[in-house]
């Protein structure tokens, strides 16, 4: 939360959010698989402004040696913002938000990837955030499950990414970057939807208890939705042939 | 990058042990789940600052010094002082820290710190204009590990607090009015939990620390608000977790506050 | 040639899998439930579920046939990549040739391909290879294309049916490689022949009727 503060009426009388939606709408979501020839697995999602596209290479071996792990593979997830993905334009290379987000989101992944089938390799997971509009993490964190999917790489569940947070006082799904802006709190998460474990889970502003709660059952909701479009979005990619007999 | 909080390979023995204690309630330490290990405070311990502290988290050592100087403020927040945190893990304090530039853990613990402090507005920023949209007043907090015995996120955390309850705006050295105390509006206390097992304990040691399967910080405000959360490592909590963590770490925060605001006097405690 | 039919069921990571029998490869239990590993298709065989990964990289088995490329050499071994996580070394007492301290160079150099086959695997990974068996040698000239190792067994064919037919129409040799690396030499317009059918074969690896709609190809000479 930027601690901003603004003129601008985050939530009308209807008690809708200026992009029309109500507290626990998501944006619109769209999900592709294949979208990187050359990379062992790959996705792109579209989520409200959001365009991320994520790719995987490996396992293969960890280089330089000392990172390697003698009884299991290391993910290393790469989270990074293409220069023009912001109004004004980002330095290119990593800063310290985009060095903590790839820390975290490699720690979330690694919780569902039977990482100890794989000693000493490491499993790249390049996240490129190509427009951004709030979010980012969690739209890129679902982009990077669908990879790993489509990779081959064996897990115990799939990610799915969501947010929730704070807007003039009300609790609502899904920050858009005015709301983000402008808002009181975000708390982002990643959720497996399988078990209902929480893999990550991030938060800033200011909420009392019960605004958390509410906050995070909505993402948790939401993330029921956004793991059938995942479940989809990998089974179409195949399915177009298998009907074919 | 090679920087690491973990030592690598921890004895199988350890974790039986560890995790046979914690099936009889209590830790490698002697401690119950919900207590944190003592806490000491120096503050003013270094001169050339304008605020400092000396805290010890049981053997844990982190001293910060928070410096404050003039400087441009941000286009977008003309009329409000800037604050910057910065950790460093300088390798004096474990055998696992390495030179270089600051490891993805250190950034990792400023940017949790930070996050703690701005978002429930710690420091009045607005009374840190010197000249609205041309000069305020910049707040650099930099926190030096000294000697890492494990739950650097706490023991920053406390220390940044302190350091900054003991700053004077230094305006006389700067020909800009009289010196004032650094304004405070809230005083946030991060509570980080360690997940092994199925136990989840407050303030991990060392040794807990390099067993923990996962590990989630919140931070508090004396209103009993939360301002800031951060899992952390490989591990998942469940959301019935999440909510329990949250509510001991309003209650261990309210201690802790107690105690280091108390005994924030200039002396030890 | 065709199998029942039947619509495959495709899963992804995490999926249950409401089916009766032990866990095999690509499935894992929680709770005495079966879960997939990967996104794959599910298949029941001899008393054990097992979920084929529709994608993915190679694993050495003991026993596989691979081809591979060298990319390093040392005094007593060269640096295979077998397109697995990791490269295997072949030792100089795995060749058929009496290859002196220091002179690997002279035999096999970097950039050769190998026909060779996965003599030993262990649980950290690690894979020796072999070139000492008949038929095991440096593949000379020929052109190289990958496909996923999933889809291998489809290129193969029942009984090598589905290579065989490649070979007879296009007059081609083919090796095919468990680590999904495939080796064709021949004229040029059967190379490309084969190299457009495999490409078929990998797009369309899970479905039925597949060895008909080769064979129309082939016979049609063009697309």
């Amino acid at each position: 939360m930027m601690g901003m503060k603004s003129d601008i009426k985050l939530i009308d009388d209807n008690g809708l959010r200026i992009d029309g939606r109500l507290p626990n709408q998501l944006r619109p979501i769209k999900m592709e698989v294949g979208v990187v020839k050359r990379a062992n697995g790959s996705a792109y999602i579209e989520w409200g402004g959001n365009k991320i596209m994520a790719a995987v290479y490996g396992p293969r071996e960890a280089y330089p040696k000392h990172v390697q792990e003698s009884d299991r593979a290391i993910i290393r997830a790469r989270y990074n913002m293409a220069a023009f993905s912001v109004d004004e334009r980002k330095r290119p290379g990593p800063d310290r938000r985009s060095v903590e987000l790839s820390k975290v989101i490699s720690e979330a992944l690694t919780s569902v990837v039977f990482v100890e089938k794989f000693p000493r390799t490491a499993i790249d997971v390049y996240i490129e955030v190509l427009q951004a509009d709030a979010g980012t993490r969690v739209a890129g964190i679902t982009a990077a499950s669908l990879a790993l999917a489509h990779a081959g790489i064996p897990m115990r569940d799939l990610v799915v990414g969501c947010a929730a947070g704070k807007v003039d006082g009300v609790v609502v799904l899904d920050l858009n970057k005015e709301e983000d802006n402008f808002g009181e709190a975000d708390v982002p998460m990643a959720i497996l939807p399988r078990t209902g474990e929480i893999a990550l889970l991030q938060m800033d502003g200011d909420l009392t208890y019960d605004e958390l709660t509410n906050a995070m059952e909505m993402a948790m909701d939401a993330a029921r939705e956004i793991y059938k479009m995942e479940i989809e979005t990998l089974k179409s990619a195949y399915r177009g042939d298998d009907n074919d007999n | 990058m090679t920087t690491k909080f973990s030592e690598g390979v921890v004895a199988e023995s350890k974790r039986d042990y560890i995790k046979k204690l914690a099936l009889q309630g209590t830790r490698i330490d002697g401690r119950g789940f919900d207590e944190v290990r003592p806490i000491k405070i120096k503050t003013g311990f270094i001169k050339r600052a304008d605020g400092s502290a000396l805290v010890e988290l049981g053997d844990t050592k982190v001293l910060v010094g928070v410096k404050i100087e003039p400087g441009e403020p941000f286009p977008d927040t003309p009329n409000m002082g800037i604050m910057t945190t910065n950790v460093e893990l300088v390798p004096l304090a474990s055998p696992t820290f390495e030179p270089g530039p600051p490891s993805e853990e250190a950034i990792e613990l400023a940017r949790v710190v930070d996050r703690g402090i701005r978002e429930s507005h710690a420091i009045d920023l607005e009374k840190l204009v010197i000249e609205e949209g041309e000069k305020v007043w910049v707040v650099f907090i930099d926190m030096h590990v000294l000697d890492y015995h494990g739950n650097l996120f706490d023991a920053c955390g406390i220390a940044a607090l302190t350091a900054l309850n003991d700053a004077i705006v230094p305006a006389e050295r700067f020909e800009v009015g009289e010196d004032f105390k650094l304004p405070m509006n809230h005083y946030p206390v991060p509570v980080t939990f360690a997940k092994i097992g199925e136990w989840i304990v407050a303030d991990p040691n060392l040794d807990e620390e390099s067993i923990a399967k996962a590990r989630l910080t919140v931070t508090t405000s004396e209103e009993g608000k939360i301002n800031a959360m951060q899992k952390g490592l490989f591990g998942t909590f469940t959301y019935e977790e999440v909510k329990k963590v949250i509510n001991r770490s309003l209650s261990i925060g309210q201690k802790v506050r107690e105690q280091i605001l108390g005994g924030a006097d200039g002396e030890e405690n | 040639m065709e199998e029942e039919k039947k619509i495959r069921k495709i899963v992804v990571p995490g999926e249950e899998i409401d089916m009766e029998g032990k866990p095999g490869r690509g499935v894992f239990t929680e709770n005495g439930k079966l879960y997939s590993s990967y996104l794959g298709i599910v298949e029941s065989r001899s008393g054990y579920v097992n979920v084929i990964p529709l994608s993915g990289c190679y694993i050495p088995k003991k026993g596989d046939k691979v081809i591979g490329k060298i990319v390093d050499l040392a005094p007593m071994n060269w640096v295979v990549d077998i397109n697995a996580p990791y490269y295997a070394p072949l030792h100089v007492n795995d060749v058929p040739w009496r290859v002196e301290f220091g002179d690997t160079g002279r035999f096999l150099s970097i950039g050769d391909v190998i026909l060779a086959k996965v003599s030993n695997v262990n649980e950290m990974g690690q894979v020796w290879i072999t070139l000492k068996e008949q038929g095991l040698r440096k593949l000379e000239g020929g052109h190289i294309i990958q496909i996923s190792p999933s889809k291998v067994p489809r290129v193969i064919g029942k009984s090598g049916s589905m290579i065989q037919m490649l070979k007879d129409y296009t007059n081609c040799r083919i090796y095919v490689g468990q680590n999904g690396v495939i080796w064709i030499s021949g004229s040029p317009e059967g190379m490309i022949k084969v190299i457009k059918a495999i490409r078929m074969i990998e797009k369309e690896a899970h479905t039925f009727g597949l060895t008909d709609r080769i064979k129309e190809f082939l016979e049609r000479g063009d697309e």
